[in-house]
């Protein structure tokens, strides 16, 4: 198969000022990124926190540009965003003054589809994730985890080829998660997307990925990737008790923990708690 | 689906507040007159009973009388319509003014930043401190009224203009550019509608001081208006005719405040408010 995306040595390093005032300086995002992404494959991309996996999406969308390197997709180099790419922002990123219905309309009110369409396609992706009935609510009366549906159902509806998804599932409870985890693996059977995933969940990780990148913390960098040989996820909780699963869970977990913990005294945060809390990762370890 | 069951009992709870509809509305209504009612009766009582002099405080039902005697002959209607030509002339110009402008000015960062500190220094210089420099220039007719509230107007509603749209969500700009939005359209869905909520802090503050200056500048160098109705009044040591006056203008400032936020909540309804 062709590499649908390749990153290749891709840098990318911001302008910080640490205290008003002060001359600002370079600091380091990303440094010498390389990942190729196969047409229709699902790949799953997890690291520290601050490690520069929301840096390395907003390139993948054309929002910003590498300092060094390229970024190409279909083997054209991204020049912009297009609606070919569709990105679930880490914090929603739905306008307030549109109803869940109409920002779901957005993005195909762009692509210069019909009202009548337009209204249909986004009615079908509200109930595909499940918020049927709340069409006409604004965002501000939705909780956290409805906004991130609906952001989801914005991103699905304009159909880009690929998906770029930023910790969608993060602000959902378990239940809603697992349900909406095996409708993207559904969806994604169904239409041969190419799905970009970041996720802190070491358990999602393994459950939707068919192979897991383990990012470096910053500067990052891709520190490994782990191929995920399943063939069908469909039956869930077969696979959690998997004994390879298991298996795989712990191997991601040994990656990050070195990680996680030179983050941790990069930036002195609660970063593991960022993680899904020390038991995720103890479950991992046992 | 999960919370499916957290849903509908969201949606009976909309449901039976609607029930109490009435009961609350009326308990609103009484809320908002009781003070005033209040005062009004302390106003007609006061001077009746003789706690303060008649002749600079005179009964609420004489002004009132005065009043329907204002109306009947005209004359308030003549007054009223000069006031309201002069503060809606100027504040509708000012919006068609400063609305465009601000948010050209608010897109264009550099711009915005070396402008800013004139149009505060602006904005701070009271109107009404160089309504002799229009009068000197465009003379005591109305050009020079209008002109001082175009001036008492454009500040307020440029500055929230430009603060609006320089402090849109860049999110929601990121939201929009990752959908391949063009610069135009992204200014006309996302920008104009996003810094809606601060343009109308802007129109507001434009509408009350609208009337305010006016007010002031009709008793400078004028022959019609309600502020010309009040000094004239005074000097003619009509009271209760002044009094009538005084509460027009203040009518009109509660009525063109409520239009406004009217217009407001319809326009910006999906601001989360706080109150409830
Ligand atoms: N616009 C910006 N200006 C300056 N620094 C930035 C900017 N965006 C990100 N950074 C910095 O780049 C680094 C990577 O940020 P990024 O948001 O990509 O991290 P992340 O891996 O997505 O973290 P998280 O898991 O917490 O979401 C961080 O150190 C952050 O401080
Ligand atoms: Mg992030």
């Amino acid at each position: 198969m062709t590499a649908k995306i390749s990153i290749r040595h891709v840098q990318k390093s911001f302008r910080i000022r640490r205290s008003p005032g002060q001359h600002s300086e370079h600091q380091h995002a990303l440094s010498d990124i390389h990942l190729e992404v196969r047409q229709g494959e699902f790949m799953v991309i997890v690291g520290p926190s601050g490690c520069g996996k929301s840096t390395l999406l907003d390139l993948l969308a054309g929002l910003t540009r590498p300092d060094s390197g390229q970024l190409l997709l279909d083997g054209k180099e991204i020049a912009g965003p297009d609606l070919d790419r569709g990105i679930v922002f880490q914090q929603y990123a739905l306008f307030p003054w549109k109803t869940a219905l109409a920002n779901v309309e957005f993005g195909l009110e762009a692509k210069g589809i019909s009202r009548r369409e337009r209204r249909e396609t986004a009615r079908h992706y509200i109930s595909l994730v499940g918020l049927s009935g709340f069409e006409h609510r604004y965002p501000y009366e939705l909780s956290g985890g409805m906004k991130q549906r609906v952001a989801i159902a914005r991103s699905l509806a304009y159909d880009p080829e690929v998906l770029l998804m930023d910790e969608p599932f993060a602000a959902l409870d378990a239940q809603t998660r697992e349900t909406l985890q095996s409708e993207l693996l559904r969806i994604w059977e169904a239409t041969g997307k190419t799905i970009i995933f970041i996720t802190h969940g070491i358990d999602e990780a393994v459950y939707l990925g068919q192979r897991v990148a383990v990012m470096s913390s910053r500067p990052g960098r891709i520190k490994q990737i782990v191929d995920i040989p399943f063939q069908s996820r469909r039956n869930e909780e077969d696979l959690r008790s998997n004994p390879e699963f298991v298996r795989l869970r712990h191997e991601i977990w040994e990656l990050l923990k070195d990680e996680v913990s030179r983050a941790q005294e990069q930036e002195k945060q609660k970063t593991l708690d960022s993680f899904g809390g020390k038991e995720t990762l103890l479950k991992g370890g046992a | 689906m999960a919370g499916g069951r957290g849903e509908t009992l969201i949606l009976q709870e909309k449901k039976s507040l609607n029930w109490g509809w009435p009961l609350a509305q009326l308990r609103k209504a009484i809320k908002n007159s009781i003070v005033i009612l209040a005062m009004l009766v302390i106003w007609e009582a006061a001077p009746r009973a003789g706690l303060v002099n008649t002749t600079f405080l005179p009964p609420v039902t004489e002004v009132a009388a005065a009043w329907w005697q204002l109306l009947l002959s005209g004359d308030l209607a003549e007054h009223m319509g000069a006031s309201l030509a002069r503060s809606m002339g100027g504040f509708l110009l000012a919006i068609l003014i400063s609305i465009p402008l601000g948010l050209a000015i608010g897109w264009w960062k550099p711009v915005s930043e070396y402008l800013n500190p004139l149009l505060e220094l602006m904005r701070n210089t009271a109107a009404l401190a160089i309504l002799p420099v229009f009068i000197l220039l465009l003379g005591l007719g109305e050009t020079s009224k209008v002109a001082i509230v175009l001036y008492a107007c454009l500040f307020p509603l440029l500055l929230n203009t430009i603060s609006g749209v320089k402090n849109v969500d860049p999110l929601l700009i990121k939201s929009a550019r990752s959908m391949g939005l063009s610069p135009v359209s992204l200014f006309r869905k996302v920008i104009i509608p996003a810094s809606l909520p601060t343009i109308f802090v802007g129109i507001r503050q434009a509408g009350a001081s609208s009337i305010l200056v006016l007010v002031a500048a009709e008793m400078v160098g004028a022959t019609s208006g309600l502020g010309y109705l009040i000094q004239y009044s005074q000097f003619s040591f009509l009271i209760p005719q002044m009094y009538a006056g005084i509460i027009t203008i203040s009518v009109i400032g509660v009525i063109l405040n409520f239009l406004l936020v009217n217009l407001e909540k319809r326009l910006t309804g999906w601001k989360q408010s706080y109150r409830e």
